[in-house]
């Protein structure tokens, strides 16, 4: 007789542990798909997971086979026109005639998985090197806020309200005794007035009275002072966090100097901040300003891959980015941020009228700007001028990087300020 | 219809009293056949547990590794993007016999793979030769347990990596831990257990013996006739390594002999692919129709339930995009099938070839071929020249020596005994795996292994031996030779790793 069981309701992901331990093992390897990913994806676009790549060769099992050579004879079906003594020219490939990429493990195609998000992330995370705790907020999906929400009926005691029970313990007593109250207040006049009588009152009267009046000031006495349906604690309740807009302003030098590779560094800056105010803010606008000698606002696409070359003139990127402001994000109703990616080259009488244009009108309305300057072997005139703001303005951070592990410390500040909020 | 009984169901939607239902009805008519089986374990399970399933090479219970994520990952894509159905079966030879039905699939489906897993392999398992002599069914999960935990232990004792490094190397030898002539003793979770710290202990007492006894001074003194070691080529390498390697901790040996175990078990499965999957395959087929026949499946059922049989069983010619070698569901069938035909209908031809089984009961013979025979030795018995015709086989000669490929033999006459021959060959494990084992230790001298790999058509090695050899090495300690030996007996070519 067959037994018929029910396995469904059994825990799933069985193999999530084989799963790790796969990702731990080729952690190099996929780290460097996880880079390119970035250089490939769009900067918005950290919702999904990732298809990742690995050379076949980097994972394969060895084991004992048979090469390519010798004598062998293979069996095929399907034969349509070959007789015994045929000669037929050898495939491309060596091995038998119709063998394709066959399933000998021989096939070099790449190995390709899905990374989930938050594989994906935690990859990206590593590549920037940024400190855990950022790391299990930026992942965080929805981060939510207690909020004080009113009393409610029950609670811990640490969250009772002692008025507002009290008060309610009043309302009761109140609602319970009045009756009885009025009609004592009667009866007790009614008693006064027969005490008054001078025909002497009746005694039996005012016996009955008098016994009325005790088992009403009894019924009343037994109303309790507070009860436990009186009590009322304070209530809260989570809402999420994000409640407002923010609007992410990314400048980027495009003139020739910006090769792919710096590009590529900025472009993993911007997703940080990204990430970050995506997280923070109920909606995240981004708006692509790049700039050589001068300024214009482009879509994502054009912003990372098309190429300029001739001078560059930083000063019209920030004209452009204050008329943008003007336009369309007032302050008082969108939280604006900035991030500034460059190779430190600039015209060299305009880095003056950066700095003046940061001060004086930019920066007073930005909640955070964050500069980096790409290879800078020479601090050129925009960094010193920059260096002077950043001495005057606490929320603008600079920094100079080379690799991705660096670009982290520019928003550090900008972390450790929310973080104490959170 | 003929027959006065009702169907058992005609809608597609399927359930556990129906589950019950046609198991009750399939279990009837394979009685009614003479299969014999283990009772059957059903389990409903969901895709994804599928997906668990297969990562782990379909066993219920199976220790970590990153491997088995990989598979993992390689088996959710192509199944995430369509590219493949899941089996819709999966069964494991142990007793109970359980086999899973995934719940996506419909009634017809459930019925198929009831009858399919649950009385087709089922009774292959239980009763043929191989099995039987190198699996224990109802001790296989409890060992499947006792490993697993076995190598979670060490992990947390010994680290991850350490763990990783023998199992990695372990795996790469897997298909050279399986003894082909000895009966294993049966296994039991408790006795293993009981007896794995003894063994331990008794184990690296004898490896350090025999190293005491080989310490290079001796040699010097005595100077007498060199002994070989191990008196007789071992072809369980694996074997070897777990009583003989010098360095291994005793942890590490119970891994190696967890790995050998496991792969002996699955030893017999590599050989009875086509067996196995065509026995199977010819009695969901038989079984299914007889229900049909006695009129207990709808017309609608039958008619989904062959468009899935014969997509299981198609056969894409060479030249095909398809073609992936030959079909063991395809092969199989056709071959039990036709095992039938000759017994029932016999004809002129197959009074020639087969005078002793022609006309006689098929029942009996199918039993017979089942109980007796492995891939090549049941396709060297029963191939049929119809068979062979209808497959339209033809063999093609690969020798690098020369440019072109021969057409050495095709479905005619004289073709008939060449191509079954080849065929059988090529079924061989013997000749699909190369032939590798353990010659000689050095044991006076630096300790050293020789494997060699008995060489047969020309046929070299890939290159991952290389690779293989460092594994061997990682185990052994000490340096490890690899010599390939020719027809004649020359050493040919010699690649060391230490």
């Amino acid at each position: 007789m067959s037994q018929i069981i029910d396995r469904r309701l059994n825990p799933k992901h069985k193999s999530a542990v084989n799963r790790q331990r796969f990702l731990k093992r080729f952690r190099r390897q996929i780290r460097k798909a996880v880079s390119d990913a970035v250089d490939g994806r769009s900067i918005t676009d950290t919702e999904s997971g990732e298809r990742v790549n690995i050379p076949a060769k980097d994972l394969s099992e060895p084991e004992f086979r048979h090469g390519p050579g010798g004598r062998r004879e293979i069996i095929h079906p399907g034969n349509k026109e070959f007789v015994t003594g045929d000669r037929v020219p050898r495939p491309q490939g060596g091995s038998g005639r119709g063998n394709k990429a066959s399933n000998q493990g021989e096939g070099q195609d790449d190995f390709v998985f899905e990374l989930s998000r938050d594989e994906f992330l935690e990859f990206f995370f590593e590549d920037l090197e940024l400190p855990d705790l950022v790391k299990t907020r930026l992942a965080q999906v929805v981060s939510t806020k207690s909020v004080p929400a009113g009393f409610s009926k029950d609670g811990i005691p640490p969250n009772l309200h002692v008025v507002r029970s009290l008060k309610e313990a009043h309302a009761r007593r109140i609602a319970l005794t009045a009756g009885k109250r009025r009609r004592l207040r009667r009866l007790e006049a009614e008693l006064e007035a027969l005490l008054a009588q001078e025909a002497g009152p009746d005694p039996s009267a005012v016996e009955a009275l008098e016994k009325e009046i005790a088992r009403l000031k009894r019924h009343i006495g037994a109303v309790p002072f507070i009860d436990t349906l009186d009590l009322r604690y304070r209530n809260r309740i989570q809402v999420p966090r994000p409640t407002t807009q923010a609007v992410m302003f990314c400048l980027m030098d495009v003139s020739g100097s910006m090769d792919q590779f710096k590009k590529s560094l900025a472009k993993r800056f911007f997703i940080l901040l990204y990430l970050f105010l995506s997280r923070n803010y109920e909606r995240t606008d981004v708006v692509f300003i790049r700039h050589h000698t001068i300024a214009k606002e482009v879509d994502e696409e054009e912003f990372f891959y098309s190429r300029e070359t001739g001078g560059t003139v930083v000063s019209s990127a920030l004209v452009m980015l204050r008329d943008i402001i003007r336009e369309r994000y007032p302050v008082q109703d969108w939280n604006l941020y900035a991030a500034q990616a460059s190779d430190g080259d600039n015209w060299p009488e305009d880095s003056g009228n950066c700095g003046r244009l940061l001060e004086e009108e930019i920066l007073p309305c930005l909640q955070y700007f964050a500069y980096i300057e790409i290879d800078n072997e020479y601090p050129l005139g925009l960094w010193q001028e920059y260096e002077k703001v950043a001495e005057r303005w606490p929320n603008f951070a600079m920094r100079a990087i080379d690799e991705p592990s660096e670009i982290y410390p520019v928003f550090r500040e900008l972390f450790r300020k929310r973080g104490v909020e959170g | 219809m003929n027959g006065d009984l009702k169907p058992i169901s005609t809608g597609s939607e399927w359930s556990f009293e129906l589950l019950e239902a046609y198991d009750r009805e399939i279990a009837r008519v394979a009685a009614g056949f003479g299969l014999d089986t283990y009772p059957n374990q059903i389990e409903v399970i969901s895709s994804e547990q599928m997906m668990d399933a297969y990562a782990s090479c379909g066993l219920p219970v199976y220790y970590h590794h990153w491997s088995f994520g990989k598979q993992f990952l390689s088996v959710e894509k192509h199944y995430k993007r369509g590219q493949m159905g899941l089996a819709y079966e999966l069964v494991i030879n142990s007793d109970p016999c359980i086999a899973y039905l995934m719940e996506e699939n419909t009634m017809m489906m459930q019925a198929l793979v009831i009858a399919h897993a649950c009385y087709g392999h089922n009774s292959f398992f239980k009763n043929n030769y191989l099995f039987k002599a190198w699996t224990v069914a109802d001790a296989i999960v409890d060992y499947l347990v006792f490993a697993k935990h076995f190598i979670a232990e060490c992990e947390e004792r010994y680290g991850l990596e350490a763990v990783e490094e023998i199992l990695d190397s372990c795996h790469a030898l897997m298909n050279y831990g399986v003894d082909r002539y000895r009966k294993p003793p049966p296994l039991s979770l408790r006795e293993e257990q009981l007896r794995q710290r003894e063994r331990a202990e008794y184990l690296q007492s004898q490896v350090n013996d025999l190293w005491r006894r080989t310490i290079p001074e001796n040699f010097r003194k005595t100077g007498d006739k060199e002994e070989r070691f191990p008196s007789e080529p071992e072809e369980n390498l694996l074997y070897f390594i777990e009583k003989n390697a010098p360095l291994l901790e005793p942890w590490q040996r119970e891994i190696v002999r967890i790995v050998r175990k496991i792969a002996q078990y699955l030893y017999p499965q590599r050989h009875t692919k086509v067996m196995n999957e065509g026995w199977a395959t010819f009695w969901h087929y038989t079984l299914l129709n007889a229900l049909y026949d006695q009129g207990r499946v709808t017309d609608g059922f039958m008619l989904e339930f062959l468009e899935s049989h014969t997509a299981v069983t198609a056969q894409p010619s060479f030249d095909h995009d398809f073609y992936n070698g030959i079909n063991p569901y395809a092969l199989g069938f056709a071959m039990f099938r036709d095992l039938r035909r000759i017994c029932r209908e016999p004809t002129e031809e197959d009074r020639r070839w087969f005078p002793e089984i022609a006309g006689r009961d098929w029942l009996e013979t199918l039993d017979f071929a089942m109980r007796n025979f492995k891939d090549d030795s049941f396709i060297s018995q029963y191939l049929s020249p119809r068979v062979i015709r209808q497959f339209k086989f033809f063999s093609v000669l690969d020798d690098e020596r020369e440019d072109e490929l021969e057409i050495s033999a095709i479905h005619d006459e004289s073709g008939y005994q060449a191509i079954r021959h080849a065929l059988s060959e090529q079924y061989n494990l013997g000749n699909l795996e190369p032939d590798i084992q353990v010659w000689s230790v050095d044991t006076r001298g630096d300790r050293s292994l020789t494997l060699r790999y008995f060489q047969r058509r020309d046929r070299p090695l890939a290159d991952s031996a290389e690779e293989v050899l460092r594994h061997v090495y990682r185990l052994w300690g000490f340096t490890v030779r690899l010599e390939t030996v020719d027809e004649r007996g020359r050493v040919k070519w010699c690649h060391e790793c230490g």
